[in-house]
This record gives C-alpha cells, structure tokens and sequence, in this order.
C-alpha cells in the first residue's frame, strides 16, 4: 500500500513539473536571502567585536553562509531536473541520481534543523560573551595611550551613543572603575591625593559618569559629575532625574538588539526547511508518476505517484532491517579477520 | 530650410521604431529612477528643516518629483505611438495628438534641464538659509518648556553628534548665546548673579558648550566647561587642544552634505535628459518619416524625416503669427487682400515635393476653388 497516493494523467504531471520548477527557483532565492543574511550577521557581529573582547563566537553566521550556498546548488538541480522531466530522454538521464539527490535533500533539511536551533540557542554565548566584553572595555575606557587598547574609549562613547546606554548593567557600573587617565590627573591637588588614598587600591573613583551617557532629550543641560550628590546642583534629585543619562545598560540594549536579529534569521531557517520538504515532496511524486507509466511511448497516459512506496511503518522496519543487515556484516567481517589472524 | 533632413528606407523605419520602443522603456525606468531621487532628497531636506531658515531649496526636489512623473507620461506614450507606427492604419489616429504632445514633452524636458541646473546652483540660498535657522536654533536651545521649541534641544543635540559638528561656524557661538535655562540656575548664588550683572542683557554666558559638541575620539574625558581657562583644567591649553570637541561648524557640515547629496543627484538626471531627448528626436523623425507613408499603397517606399519643417526662426514667427503665408502654393485659405505679404512669388511648379503634407494637399487642389491672387505686376493667376 504505497503511502499518499494521487493519480495522475497528463495534464496535471505537467502541472505539476511546472509548480515544482517555480518552487525549486523561489527555494533558490531563498537561498541567496539565507547566504546574504549569513553576511550581514557577520558583518555586525565584527563591528561590535570590541565590545565582545574580540572573543564573539562566528559559529552561525558561517554555518548560513554554508547553508545559504548549499541551498542555492541543491535547488538549481532541482530545477534543472524539474525542467527537464517531461522529456523521456532526458529524463532517463536523472533517473538514477534522483534516490541520492532525495537523500541529500533529507540530509540538508537535518542540517538546516541544526542551523535553526543554533539560532536560537547560541544567544546565551552572545549574552555571556557581551557581560565579559562589556565590563573589560569599562575596564580599559581610560587606557587610550596603551597599544591594542588605543581605540577602546571611542568604541565604548560610539557604542553608548548610538545603542542609548550606559555602563554595563546600569550607569553605576562606572562608579566603581578609574575611567579618567592618571595623565589628567593633578596629583598635587589634595582632593585627588585624598581620593585616591581613600580606595584600597588606589584607584580615582567619582560618581560621575563619561558624556556619551548623557541623553539628548533631557530637557536640562547634562548633569555628568556629582551626580549622587543632590545639593551639587540646583533643583536635582538622582531619584526623579530620570531623563539626564541613560538608564538601560549596554549588555541589555546590545543583547536585545542581537536576540532579535537571531530569533528572526531562525524563524527564516525554520520557513525554508519547510519549503525544502515541500520540494522534495513534489519532486517524489513526480517522479513515481513518470516512473509509473502504463505505456511508456504514450505519453498521455495515466500513472500514479506517491510518498512512499509502502506505508510508514513498513519502511522503516525494512529501513531498520537494512541497518541491521549492515551492521552483521561489518561483524562478520571483523570475525573472519579475527579468525584467520588466531589461526595464522 | 528643412532642419536635419534624413533619409529612410523601409528597413530603417523598421529599425528606429525597434530601437525606439527599447529607448523609451529604458527612459521610462530611469524617470522612475528620477521621481525616487527627488523624493529621497525631500525626505534629507526634512529631516533638518528645523535648521533651516526658508524652504527655497525644497523646489529643486518637487521639480524632480514632478519632472520625475512627466516623463513616465511622456515616455509611456512614445512607446505606444512607436508600437502603432509601424502599422499604416492605427498610426493616423494619434496624428492629433502629436503636436500637443511634443510642445508638452519639450517644456517638461527643459524642465529638467532647469532642475539640473538648479541642484548645482543653489548651495549659496541652501548656506544663507542655514546660517539663519542654526542661530535661531541656538538661540532657541534652552527653550525646552516653550511650545513649539521643545525638541530644539534635543534636535540639535543628535545634530552636532551625527554629523560631527558643533555650533554655527564654530564652538564659540555657543559663548555668545545662554544655552542654560533659567529654570536651571540657582539665582541666590553669588557666581550666577555676577554673571548676570556683568552682561549687558542679563543673561548667563559661560565659555562651555553642551556635551554633544564632544569628540569620542579624543583621548582624555570631555572638556566642556571653563574652555578658555587653562587652569581650570590639569594639563591643558585651550590653543593646542584640538580634539576634544568638535571643531567643524555645523553650518559648514551641512551645506557640504547637501551639495554632494544633490550634485550625485544633478548627474543622474542630466544622463537622464539626455536619455529623453534622444526619445523625443528619435520620436519626431519616425512622425515625419511615416507621415509620408500615409495614404499610399506601398508602405515600404523610402521617405524623408526631419526635425523642423521650416528653419527654427520661421518655424517660431509661424506660431506667433499662424495666419502668415511665406510660400504661395500652399496656401489653401484665400487669404483677404491686405495680408498678403508683398514678396508672393511666381508659382514654383517645379519646386520639390519635399513636404507629405503638401503633397497631399496639392493632390486634393482640385476639389478646391481656385485661389485667385490680386493683380499686382507679374503675379500670375492661380
């Protein structure tokens, strides 16, 4: 009992080729969409590599450059195939190659299941990933006269600037790191000798914060030193002050911005390995139906195409049968070598 | 007389409208292309009109735009006409429209040319115009309780950081204006008060400006209040401190951003204009070349195309003066006595058939009565 039979007569073979041909290029598309993406999360995830401690993980975005260039080859054959299937001659020619090219198609949709769930899964790395980079780059925001740190204050000002941030949980991540160069730092005043031989470590800490955690829509001028200090400045209070610096925390912004680029790329993956099955789908039935032609040299007679030859259960028992077989060889094989290497 | 007069066969006929109907498509995208372009320049302009003074420079995007959707028109029709021309019988149907049609082509197309002149010429009224409305604007800043100027603030603010700019012509533009709101100053400080008395108008100056005219890429924290007071700050000299704010004028920025923008823009639509005059050239020799196809059984005889009947001066003093009769044996209306031009000449049978037009109205002479022209010396009677 062949699995999802339909009958077929000309018309609707021809149907049916040209249906699957359309799909297999818009697979294709597909594909190009997938490699390109594959790029352009790259491409950002290098932008920001310096808030990441240059240690990002580049595992998905190459994974769907490969997918997105193995889905654009799979499915031009498909097409060529599809095209060239309602000529007996040239489709004589695929005939052969077709049961490995389902295999392969079967393969690809495992690995583009893969892909998919990488997407989504690997969030967690970029999370981690962020909170470490995030607080090193607090870290070394004034080392700007250290080689391979030079650039460190400018990404971190950029970063806070155009992702609305500040700090790295929230902006008094930058009270409790030296942010301001001891090149700038007058160390005959008394209230910077004081400062510093307040903290065991010797560090200068303030409860200020750098510009570019000022937000441009407050209605006052930016309030960026003193800011715990509410008799410092006139009519201020830190509690209701919410509008002068920024109040989310870069690892937040960073990692929402990134999560939604992810969730999204997977749900794409997710459409294409079901519009991968469709194709495969059409292309077994079309070809059964040609294989099952009554009269070969008429070509408007009918035939029948189906899924699987017999039902589910039986294929996979035989296909379980198969593994079994396989493996007794392999058995077989070893003991025979075993026994004649005991009795040599 | 005839302007650019040339020769063609029936192949070429065939040819040119060919050729043609391909032209005009492509024209067609790339006036599409042009309606994008203005609209993409409107929306830049927009985006910043707090900043600028008068809305002057918004007529070079909206001739764009409207040039833009003249010219699918245009070329839409010219690709049907040259489908049409070919076949003997539906071209005679557009032989009304034609006329309009190129007198509306040739405005729209000059049109063009003015907008391509305009995106370049226009950068002294795009700088005069920011200059006023970055003053304003700067002037305006601390006036973030008063309606109308609440988002001047901040819309300066994420201007100075995009484009990398700070004040008008410089930094110091900010010493000159009170950039604090009163609501801000605790005026039962002596420091305030002093500031305040010492002014003529009784406003707050500091040498400060507002944290977006900082660098980033600056090595050292921002400096951005006491910038004239070198020892305010440890180790600082306000003439050698180059980076630490932003030492470009927004004015300058800006005018730089806009003229590039629109001199890519002028390029493209001058590749555009010379695209649609060759479509409108190409159209007028098909015209003239298949009107004399019309009305003869042997469509495939070679025929005459030209742009212009008559020389270009004639051809203006005929739409000034449309009753004027410049050669005699054409003149199908008995034109009254005191009109007629002294310089008639003798009937020149022997002159060329060079005109379709005339050729068919000679052929039908003889339906019409004679004109008859008033003796005067030799001139003969028709």
């Amino acid at each position: 009992m062949p699995f999802m039979p339909v009958k077929f007569n000309l018309p609707k073979r021809v149907k049916l080729a040209q249906g699957l041909w359309m799909l297999y290029w818009f697979s294709v598309i597909v594909g190009i969409l997938i490699f390109s993406l594959g790029i352009f999360f790259k491409i950002e995830l290098r932008k920001r590599s310096e808030m990441m401690d240059n240690n990002e993980s580049h595992l998905v975005p190459n994974l769907l450059i490969l997918m997105g260039m193995l889905a654009c080859g799979i499915n031009t054959f498909g097409g060529k195939v599809c095209h060239d299937c309602l000529d007996p001659i040239k489709f004589t020619k695929w005939k052969p190659m077709l049961k490995m090219y389902l295999l392969l198609c079967c393969g690809f949709s495992m690995l583009l299941l893969l892909t998919a769930l990488l997407c989504i899964l690997m969030q967690f790395a970029v999370y981690l990933t962020l909170a470490e980079g995030l607080k090193n780059g607090i870290k070394f925001y004034k080392d700007t006269d250290t080689p391979g740190r030079c650039f460190m204050k400018r990404a971190l000002d950029l970063t806070q600037i155009e992702f609305r941030c500040c700090g790295n949980n929230n902006f008094r991540d930058w009270f409790e790191v030296q942010w301001i160069s001891n090149r700038y730092l007058d160390m005959s005043n008394d209230e910077v000798k004081d400062r510093v031989l307040s903290n065991v470590e010797g560090k200068y800490l303030m409860d200020s914060v750098p510009f570019s955690c000022c937000n441009p829509g407050s209605s006052r001028p930016c309030i960026q030193h003193h800011l715990t200090n509410n008799s410092a400045h006139y009519d201020y209070d830190l509690r209701t002050e919410e509008l002068n610096i920024w109040m989310r925390g870069c690892r937040e912004a960073l990692f929402s911005y990134y999560s939604s680029m992810m969730n999204s790329i997977g749900a794409l993956v997710f459409a294409t390995i079901i519009l991968e099955l469709a194709d495969m789908a059409g292309l077994k039935y079309l070809s059964t139906a040609l294989e099952t032609m009554v009269d070969p040299e008429n070509p408007e007679c009918e035939s029948k195409g189906w899924l699987l030859e017999k039902g589910i259960k039986e294929t996979f028992t035989e296909l379980l049968a198969k593994l079994k077989m396989l493996g007794k060889k392999t058995n077989q094989v070893e003991e025979g070598r075993d026994a004649t290497v005991d009795t040599t | 007389m005839v302007v650019m007069k040339m020769k063609f066969s029936f192949q070429k006929r065939v040819k040119l409208a060919q050729g043609l109907w391909l032209l005009s498509w492509c024209t067609t995208v790339a006036s599409a292309i042009t309606f994008t372009l203005g609209c993409i320049l409107k929306m830049e302009l927009r985006r910043r009109a707090e900043v600028m003074d008068s809305g002057n420079i918004h007529v070079v995007p909206n001739t764009l735009m409207i040039v833009g959707l003249a010219s699918l028109g245009i070329n839409y029709f010219a690709s049907k006409i040259c489908q049409d021309a070919l076949d003997a019988e539906r071209f005679p149907r557009w032989k009304n429209f034609l006329k309009p049609y190129f007198a509306a082509s040739c405005f729209f197309t000059v049109l063009m040319l003015l907008a391509v002149i305009m995106s370049y010429a226009m950068k002294g009224s795009l700088e005069s115009s920011l200059k006023v409305g970055l003053k304003n604007s700067i002037r305006f800043y601390k006036d973030t309780d008063t309606p109308g100027h609440c988002y001047q603030k901040q819309n300066i603010d994420y201007l100075q950081m995009e484009f990398q700019c700070c004040g008008n012509s410089d930094f110091r533009d900010w010493f000159e204006v009170q950039w604090i709101s009163n609501r801000y100053l605790d005026f039962s400080s002596k420091e305030v008060k002093d500031r305040i008395k010492s002014n003529v108008d009784g406003r707050y100056l500091i040498d400060g400006v507002p944290f977006s005219c900082c660098n980033p890429s600056s090595p050292r924290p921002c400096i951005q209040y006491q910038l004239t007071n070198n020892s305010a700050h440890y180790n600082y000299d306000h003439q050698t401190e180059e980076l630490n704010l932003y030492l470009r004028g927004c004015r300058e920025t800006l005018v730089s951003y806009y003229t590039s923008l629109m001199s890519t823009i002028g390029t493209g639509v001058l590749s555009v204009f010379l695209l649609q005059g060759s479509v409108l050239v190409s159209l007028r020799f098909l015209q003239t070349a298949m009107e004399a196809v019309v009305g003869k059984e042997n469509t495939e005889i070679e025929t005459e195309g030209y742009l212009l009947e008559k020389g270009v001066k004639d051809t203006i003093m005929d739409l000034h003066q449309p009753g004027r009769c410049t050669v005699p044996h054409i003149c199908l209306c008995s034109p009254p006595s005191s009109t007629l031009p002294p310089q008639l000449t003798s009937i020149a049978s022997d002159q060329p058939v060079s005109d379709p037009f005339f050729s068919a109205a000679r052929s039908t002479s003889s339906s019409i009565p004679t004109v008859t022209y008033p003796r005067t010396g030799s001139h003969p009677v028709l």
